[in-house]
């Protein structure tokens, strides 16, 4: 690992003043839980010449916000999973969470760090290989190598690394607001349009700014106490990432799916929220037909590589069965 | 609140004692633990988040001490597998490991022990996990669960069935 200069923040501002401070030398990062930053700077994949802490920021709390709820950045994954309000109105979130990494990396993963994860993609971590995205330019080596973990869905020429994160898909089926502070001032972004597909840039992740720091994440009221599920399907039991995740939530009103909600995981290089298939099904009277056609209509644009092709049969069948399950579910608890 | 070059003087209380050392700030609190604070219980397998080797306990939470700069932890609580006996005597879950054969090489075994103790920590808080979501639920610590809940700690000899059964014994042992 390079050496860098460490400072710890005590708040938002002084996070911000010192991150500013580090970008006019050389580059700086946030560092919160460590479980993604610290592993791919001893890799030597991230080189900063600072690092500052965020860890003792003011931001662990979770609070009722606009009918919904505000969740701080520095909240920590098991504390999110397990939060009472969470676990009742949006227990989609509290299952993709627990779905993903040990109980030990939850307790030190934080919500800001879990958004700010980058791929897993064996290519972009092995300095021996080329990597657009670790070296823009180089090429990329996944494209014809054993591509089985890479994306189907939004990937270029440039590009098929998946994105990683859980609770990011989770966040995204239920309309999460991503909002961040910077010297210039504070915005938000929905957790929908916060990461980005790979394009020509694939070393550009997120649409977040330079110095620009998340800060809390808000659950609206509008998808609240939904009937969700997520179903993630991975090669062991536990402690492993997603070959493919589906997050769905409905509510079905006079036997109408009046809202749906589904995203992906372990497919695109960000949570892919599967709009095709939602336009397809909204205010329609669920069956496993609709299902069956939306499904297909949302992978229609798949495009595989030697190894993954298996994902696009794999990501239909299980956004039919979780529909299914749910939304026979709903009709029953009715 | 300056940043400041190359070394930091860090004090880290580790098994209730403080530690006042002098370390350049990308070293992991594992390196720390082992290299500075001279406490080699904790092990380094993987060094990189996968096996669970390196747990430890800050303020109660199991954590990968691996995957985290010790410079992190001033003033946090941090218990390592040298700081679970009580006085002179092994503590419940240490004797559980012994007479359930939970180890062979017995590299993995701090870090499963650390781990365990966090878990049934958390098993008495009420912590929710993929198996055991719904709130409100009683935790029953199934094999599923149980497996589960320890999913971070990898054994390479195996030693799977002694583990379940120590971990196991003391949890009924503490709900009794």
């Amino acid at each position: 690992m390079n050496n860098f200069a460490y400072s710890r923040a005590d708040d938002a501002t002084s996070a911000l003043d010192l991150i500013s401070a580090a970008n006019g030398n050389g580059g700086g990062k946030f560092l919160a839980g460590g479980t993604n930053l610290v592993d791919l700077m001893r890799e030597g994949i991230e080189r900063p010449s600072a690092v500052v802490d965020v860890t003792r920021l003011p931001l662990d709390s979770i609070t009722e916000h606009n009918g919904g709820l505000r969740i701080g950045a520095m909240v920590r994954n098991s504390h999110l999973a397990a939060n009472a309000l969470v676990r009742q109105r949006y227990p989609l979130l509290s299952q993709a969470i627990l779905a993903g990494a040990s109980p030990q990396l939850r307790n030190m993963a934080t919500t800001g760090g879990n958004l700010m994860q980058r791929t897993r993609c064996y290519y972009f971590y092995d300095l021996s290989t080329h990597c657009n995205k670790r070296v823009p330019g180089s090429g990329c080596d996944a494209r014809n190598g054993f591509n089985r973990y890479h994306a189907i869905l939004g990937t270029s020429e440039h590009c098929i690394a998946t994105h990683p994160s859980d609770m990011c898909v989770a966040l995204a089926a239920l309309d999460a607001t991503i909002n961040v502070e910077s010297n210039l001032g504070a915005r938000s972004l929905p957790a929908e349009g916060f990461h980005r597909l790979p394009g020509d840039s694939p070393d550009h992740e997120t649409n977040l700014e330079a110095g620009e720091l998340i800060v809390s994440v808000d659950l609206p009221a509008s998808t609240a106490d939904l009937h969700s599920h997520y179903r993630k399907l991975r090669d062991r039991a536990s402690y492993a990432f997603a070959l493919v995740s589906v997050a769905a939530a409905v509510k079905i009103v006079s036997g109408k799916l009046e809202q749906i909600h589904i995203a992906l995981g372990g497919v695109a290089h960000k949570p892919w929220r599967a709009l095709v298939a939602e336009n397809m099904l909204v205010d329609h009277i669920p069956s496993a037909k609709l299902f069956e056609q939306a499904a297909a209509a949302e992978l229609a644009s798949a495009s595989p590589r030697r190894y993954n092709g298996f994902k696009i049969e794999l990501a239909r069948r299980t956004i039919v069965d979780v529909l299914s399950e749910l939304t026979s579910e709903s009709t029953k608890s009715q | 609140m300056d940043s400041q070059p190359l070394t930091h003087h860090v004090t880290l209380r580790v098994n209730g004692r403080d530690h006042a050392i002098e370390i350049e700030p990308r070293v992991s609190l594992l390196d720390v633990l082992r290299d500075h604070v001279g406490l080699t219980g904790t092990k380094k397998g993987c060094d990189q988040g996968a096996c669970g080797a390196c747990t430890v306990l800050v303020d109660g939470g199991r954590i990968n001490s691996c995957l985290t700069l010790a410079i992190q932890y001033e003033g946090r609580d941090i218990v390592t597998v040298e700081g679970l006996a009580i006085g002179e005597a092994l503590r419940p879950l240490q004797q559980a490991f012994i007479k359930h054969d939970g180890f062979q090489c017995g590299y993995c075994t701090p870090g499963q022990l650390c781990s365990a103790v966090g878990m049934l920590d958390e098993i008495k808080h009420g912590v929710p996990s993929a198996v055991t979501s719904t709130a409100g639920k009683a935790i029953d610590l199934s094999d599923d669960e149980l497996r589960e809940r320890m999913s971070g700690n990898l054994c390479r000899c195996g030693a799977y069935i002694g583990i379940r059964d120590a971990i196991r014994e003391v949890h009924e042992g503490a709900i009794r």
